[in-house]
């Protein structure tokens, strides 16, 4: 086994540094490629369960410690356990959705990044109005705009009405004043036509209700409180190759399961981190790799992952016992005890481990069974039996070799338990 | 009906998209034969995906998939196209 390149590349770092001679580096080499074996799992190894543990442990601490909403650069952004959870459910919509702009380099400049923050950011009606008047007789609801904020956000108002698209209604412009008529002659619907008039989209993207202009590392950065990549990437001056959003499944549509599932394990471990608990990236990698085996986003708990599986005892021993097993009861399933809880449920020998593998031996050359040569004459036994055993050992030859890929396997055939 | 005005980003750019190659048929092959696997046990990728469309990749097809890592600096993973309707 060679050692993955990130260790190469420490280890070339390291040898220059400290002028090491070829000798001395392959020396050096052949322990760290030792070690590097020496600490990687076993082929068959539990690993889920070590994940499991290695990720709910700190998840208890969690619990205890906060169960707040923590602030980065002024946005009030959900942290700690409920975020935790919101990943691993995998929720479609986390309760504060944010983005994190990048600007390119053409625009570094503070006023091109107002500029583009100025874009992002949504404006309702009800966002520059400053009062607004319902004449019952007449039917019609009049809104006095705020001419301040109206040049501060940059609005033609003479294109206003034809941004109102509320059926039944007429919307007109004159001397900074709105007016929607309305053609029906319910009051009640007029009330109703308010609020969805206050509630027009005018300008920026959709759902964007808070920018924040943050100085990062010598560049400018948006952080947004509310988020649409799509829209985002298309605003001259954002560099979307950095630009990224804390919704995995906006990140999974926009940009693929590939970054769906970065977009997970870089959440869930920020979340971690954020808190103070050091867990090893590799247990979140797994379960975010378990999470896209099928290329969509699965939840982890009943709806997802634990609910699906193969198994009937599995999903039963899990949640919803009577449910499963009544369900599998109609359709009548068949469970192939393959897996390691089913076995241990029915107290058997469980595939994990040495238990995963079957003993196998090798036959020593010309051995020939003493049963087969008294049934079949020896004479007329010899050939036929030799080659049989022949081919019988190059089979069980065979099953120790196909044994073996396992180990490179392993990972890919835990994530699919 | 207005057509969109054809995007100017390119997804592949973006730094969470990792390397995504289509293998030719004797790379599958190769790849099947190595890892002792049937192509139902690899995981899998939609057709659907937005990098799939943009490879033009069709359902059968391997991808390579080449990320980077925190832990290993590079991995290589492996995904088969799936069909989106023929998926549950």
């Amino acid at each position: 086994m060679t050692v993955p390149p990130l260790i190469k590349r420490e280890f070339k770092e390291y040898a220059e540094k400290h002028r090491l001679s070829p000798q001395e580096q392959e020396k050096l080499m052949a322990i760290v490629e030792a070690v590097y074996q020496k600490s990687t799992y076993d082929p068959e190894e539990p690993v889920g369960v070590v994940s499991a543990q290695s990720l709910s442990e700190p998840a208890t601490q969690m619990t205890m410690r906060t169960y707040h909403f923590a602030g980065t650069a002024g946005i009030q952004v959900t942290l700690g356990l409920p975020r935790m959870i919101e990943i691993f459910d995998a929720r479609k919509e986390p309760r504060t959705p944010t983005m994190t702009i990048h600007i390119d380099k053409e625009h570094q400049s503070i006023e091109q990044v107002k500029k583009i923050a100025e874009q992002i950011k949504e404006v309702k009606l009800k966002d520059i109005v400053v009062s607004n008047v319902i004449d019952l007789t007449d039917m019609w609801i009049k809104c006095r705009l705020d001419s301040a904020k109206v040049k501060e956000f940059d609005i033609d108002a003479a294109s206003l009405p034809k941004k109102i698209k509320l059926r039944g209604a007429e919307a007109s412009y004159e001397g900074g004043n709105l007016t929607l008529k309305s053609k029906n002659l319910d009051i009640r619907a007029l009330y109703k036509m308010k609020y969805a008039l206050l509630e027009t989209h005018i300008k920026g993207i959709k759902g964007v209700s808070q920018v924040v202009v943050t100085k990062e590392e010598d560049e400018w950065v948006i952080n947004t409180l509310g988020s649409n990549l799509k829209q985002v990437f298309e605003i001259e001056g954002v560099d979307y190759a950095r630009s990224f959003c804390n919704n995995m499944f906006e990140m999974y549509e926009v940009l693929g399961i590939e970054a769906g599932r970065t977009a997970i394990i870089n959440q869930a471990q920020y979340t971690m981190e954020e808190q103070g608990l050091g867990v090893d990236v590799r247990y979140i990698m797994l379960l975010a790799d378990l999470m896209t085996v099928d290329g969509e986003i699965k939840a982890i708990g009943r709806y997802g992952i634990s609910g699906q599986k193969a198994s009937v005892l599995v999903r039963a021993s899990f949640e919803e016992t009577k449910k499963h097993l009544v369900a599998a009861s109609v359709r009548g399933e068949k469970d192939q005890l393959k897996g390691a809880i089913e076995n241990i449920i029915l107290n058997q020998l469980a595939p994990i481990g040495t238990g995963a593998f079957d003993l196998v031996g090798r036959i020593p050359e010309g051995f020939v069974a003493e049963e087969e040569e008294e049934t079949t004459g020896k004479k007329a036994s010899k050939t036929p039996s030799g080659e049989k055993s022949k081919a019988a050992k190059e089979k069980k030859h065979k099953k120790v070799k196909a044994a073996k890929p396992k180990k490179e396997a392993k990972k890919s055939k835990k994530s699919r338990k | 009906m207005i057509m969109a005005a054809p995007s100017k980003i390119d997804i592949l750019k973006h730094e969470l998209v990792p390397k995504h190659e289509i293998l030719t048929a004797a790379e599958k092959k190769e790849l099947l034969e190595k890892v002792n696997a049937t192509e139902k046990q690899l995981p899998k990728i939609l057709d659907s995906d937005p990098v799939i469309k943009k490879i033009e990749a069709k359902p059968g097809d391997v991808i390579k998939i080449t990320r980077k890592s925190q832990t290993a600096g590079e991995t290589v993973y492996y995904r088969i196209v799936a069909e989106k309707t023929k998926h549950h």
